[in-house]
């Protein structure tokens, strides 16, 4: 049972060849950044970009939100020279792109370990983010999501899958409906998050924000995004409401007099209040502490009861 | 020289005249009159319209030596101060004085003529090349640079005689009542002209838009007008007001802004009554939007809104969000407009809206305003006149009125600006004293003056990035190191006013 999982609501791109905007990746509060080498960095500035990506990351060990660095994908001829030169940067995990089956997440579990073992870190340190953007990947992904340990999420990438399908994205998005469920159900099905694809029309405010609702309503816990100027608006739509605040700490105070009393169910206002509520609960007060709407401390103890 | 209370060097005589070290922000009141004027008669029938500039400088009794000005509310557009430098060069004037309201970079065209001997001394800050050059030795110029309320003060006490001022009236009638709010050099508000019109000893009207008798509405009146003239333009339209003003796209300068916003909440005073001012640029107005927002999200009515005007304020206005607009100085086509038909959107005189020497101005009731800067210091003084080459090419504005006069003076600016870190030791210059600036917000944290305990607790309750000055100091040298100091030569080609008319600073002459 995955406890406590990271806030990962908002996961920003900046490219890697963009000096002006690795500098910045600590003002933004993006629960986290993908540094990109793929395809934002042309293919004559894939050796400076690595560079300039590894020399933020040792420039900048005192995080405070997780690094993904998205390489080449594990087909070309640049993967493995990313992860050489990244990998002694400690970013908290890699995004892998074209994620079309287990066999590769499993390929690059294994070179994580290997880098690992050379680094000196303990074994699992990197965390792996798969991203699923073809129909093959769509298809494979309920097997995907339980390729390694390493995996934190699945994440959804609709431009390329659009472009594997052969049609248009549109602004509402019905012909990514599918995938994205197929997305979820793996997601969930494996303990994972979720993170839905880029909304790459940073000036359009409201799509994203329409976006933005529809795949949280799907199950998404999170979107990359292409725009710190996206990131508050994403937040807002993840923010809870006060009224689901209020519930949510009622819940809380009700579990614990139902755990004081030596039981893990109990009434609120004529509703049953059992394990899957509170762990909603849970969810709802930690995404308001994070906004910093509310103090609590989640004691496990109460969430889940004693062994 | 002597050592004001910031540690600043300061000469006590300068250019022959006196002046006192700058002490603290509240407490300086010299015992004095207001000005006066000579009285004038007018019978009827006299006319009051003269032919040329040069028969109105002839008529006004303009001597070498004396002192003119103009206003500067058609900004980068206006044509009137140079064509009224080069008459007095072509009439053979001398050792003139300019007191305009600010100079801008349009004005270099009267450089010739300050080598020439013609104007000599400025008592009003620059924008541009006239300050650049005056910097580095190039341009002998004496400055004294003041604020907008510093500068009403100065007419008003009579520490500098205004002989001549020339209003750039963009609508007038034959008896010199004028309005700035139509004709083809609109500008709107007329703020900084009507001290002027109240104070010098003659005052020209000159208009490129005369109308027939009564002109309305009446923003100067004929009752202060000794004379009108006419000429065929005053100015370069697209020059005098932007035809837009927008929110910046900038990530980083829309989160500096979402920062300001929270500290303004923060602060309690996001409240019904809330006053408010900020300035025209992309950051300043993103956080009026971020302002709005907050205000529409919890129902909160504000008071007014002060200062440069735009035409965001001006929706704020309609759509009800302050009862009031006080403009001295509008900065679009939008305020242009609304000026001139919306009868809650008032026009008022750079006396009313910052003068300290006055029974009240109206920076006083300002809640929160939000600052520019060039750089600022550990101990929160402000520099926006002289950029990090040491150059003095900003004028003051209502800067240090404003900050002295809000309950919330909240400075935005990137952390890097042209790769020099934005938070210094000592600023180059202090144009606005620490002691009056509470929040400094950049998009690497928020620092907030030790007067302000609760306001931090708030903030990090907010979890914000609350951060010691020195700490958000550290944090931006190490991207950027520290600069290397700047040299300068003994000689001091400027001096920074201070609101109440004690010296702030200097500006010397750069080591090149």
């Amino acid at each position: 049972m995955v406890i406590q999982q990271r806030l990962r609501r908002t996961l920003l791109y900046v490219p890697g060849n963009m000096p002006g905007m690795l500098q910045n990746i600590p003002v933004f509060n993006a629960d986290g950044v993908m540094i990109d080498l793929e395809d934002a960095v042309p293919l004559s500035e894939k050796d400076a970009a690595r560079t300039l990506a590894r020399n933020f990351l040792v420039a900048f060990p005192d995080r405070s939100k997780e690094i993904f660095v998205r390489i080449n994908g594990l087909d070309t001829k640049y993967a493995l020279d990313d992860l050489r030169q990244v990998l002694p940067g400690r970013p908290d995990g890699i995004r892998l792109p074209k994620a079309d089956d287990p066999e590769v997440v499993e390929r690059l579990d294994t070179l994580l370990t290997e880098y690992e073992e050379r680094l000196g870190l303990e074994i699992g340190y990197f965390s792996i983010l798969p991203s699923i953007e073809s129909a093959v990947g769509v298809l494979n992904c309920v097997k995907t999501a339980q390729a390694s340990r390493r995996i934190v999420a699945l994440a959804f990438g609709a431009e390329d899958y659009t472009a594997s399908l052969e049609i248009q994205r549109t602004r509402s998005g019905e012909e990514l409906l599918g995938a994205r469920m197929q997305i979820v159900w793996a997601a969930k099905a494996a303990g994972l998050q979720a993170i839905d694809s880029v909304f790459a029309d940073a000036n359009d405010t409201d799509g994203l924000r329409a976006d933005t609702e529809l795949v949280k309503r799907l199950g998404f816990t999170g979107k990359s995004l292409v725009n710190p100027r996206q990131i508050e608006v994403v937040h807002d739509v993840f923010r809870p409401k006060q009224e689901e605040i209020d519930h949510a700490l009622e819940v809380m105070e009700a579990i614990k007099k139902a755990r004081e009393m030596g039981t893990g169910v109990i009434s609120l206002r004529g509703k049953m209040v059992d394990a899957p509520v509170v762990k909603r609960a849970a969810r709802t007060i930690r995404t308001a502490v994070a906004f910093g709407l509310i103090d609590y401390e989640l004691s496990n103890e109460v969430i889940y009861g004693q062994e | 020289m002597a050592r004001n209370s910031l540690g600043r060097e300061v000469p006590e005589t300068w250019q022959g005249k006196r002046y006192d070290p700058y002490q603290d922000p509240f407490t300086r009141m010299p015992t004095m009159d207001r000005a006066t004027r000579p009285l004038v008669r007018r019978n009827p029938g006299e006319s009051k319209i003269l032919p040329s500039l040069r028969a109105a400088i002839e008529k006004s009794g303009l001597q070498d030596g004396m002192t003119i000005a103009t206003h500067h509310h058609l900004r980068n557009g206006d044509l009137l101060l140079n064509l009224i430098v080069k008459e007095l060069d072509a009439m053979g004037f001398r050792n003139i004085c300019i007191a305009s309201s600010s100079v801008h970079p349009v004005h270099a065209e009267i450089i010739p003529s300050i080598r020439k001997g013609v104007v000599t001394r400025c008592e009003t800050g620059v924008n541009g090349l006239i300050g650049e050059l005056a910097t580095k030795g190039e341009l002998d110029f004496p400055i004294v640079v003041r604020s907008h309320g510093g500068r009403a003060r100065m007419l008003v006490t009579d520490e500098v005689p205004v002989d001549v001022a020339f209003i750039a009236a963009p609508c007038c009638d034959e008896t010199g009542n004028l309005n700035g709010v139509s004709g083809p050099s609109a500008c709107g508000s007329l703020g900084y002209a009507f001290t002027d019109a109240r104070y010098a000893r003659k005052v020209v009207a000159v208009t490129d838009n005369l109308v027939p008798y009564p002109a309305s509405p009446v923003s100067i009146s004929q009752s202060d007008v000794d004379y009108v003239v006419v000429i065929d333009s005053l100015g370069d339209p697209k020059k005098i007001v932007s035809t837009t003003t927008r929110v910046t796209r900038d990530p980083a300068g829309l989160l500096i802004a979402h920062y300001a916003a929270e500290v303004i909440e923060a602060s309690g005073l996001l409240k019904d009554g809330f006053s408010f001012q900020t300035g025209a640029g992309g950051t300043s107005l993103a956080v009026a939007d971020a302002i709005k927002r907050k205000m529409l999200e919890q129902k909160v009515r504000g008071s007014f809104g002060c200062g440069g005007i735009t035409g965001y304020f001006v929706d704020m206005l309609e759509e009800g969000y302050f009862r009031t607009l006080f403009d001295v100085q509008c900065f679009d086509l939008r305020a242009v407009e609304s000026i001139g038909k919306n009868l809650t959107h008032r026009e008022i005189s750079a006396d009313l809206y910052a003068n300290p020497f006055n029974r009240g101005s109206v920076v006083n009731m300002l809640d929160a305003v939000i600052l520019g800067a060039t750089e600022v210091d550990v101990n929160f003084n402000v520099n926006v006149n002289t950029e990090s080459n040491g150059y003095l090419v900003h004028n003051t504005g209502g800067h240090s009125d404003t900050a002295a006069g809000a309950k919330l003076a909240v400075v935005v600016a990137p952390s890097i600006r042209g790769r020099l870190p934005i938070v210094r030791d000592e600023v180059t210059t202090i144009t606005t004293p620490g002691e009056t600036i509470d929040v400094v917000v950049t998009e690497r944290g928020i620092a907030v003056s030790d007067k302000h305990e609760g306001l931090r607790k708030e903030l990090l309750r907010r979890r914000l990035p609350l951060k010691d000055i020195r700490q958000l100091q550290a944090e931006i040298n190490a991207l950027t190191g520290k600069p290397r100091p700047l040299e300068f030569e003994d000689k001091v080609i400027a001096l920074i006013e201070y609101r109440d008319g004690s010296i702030i600073d200097v500006v010397r002459q750069v080591k090149e």
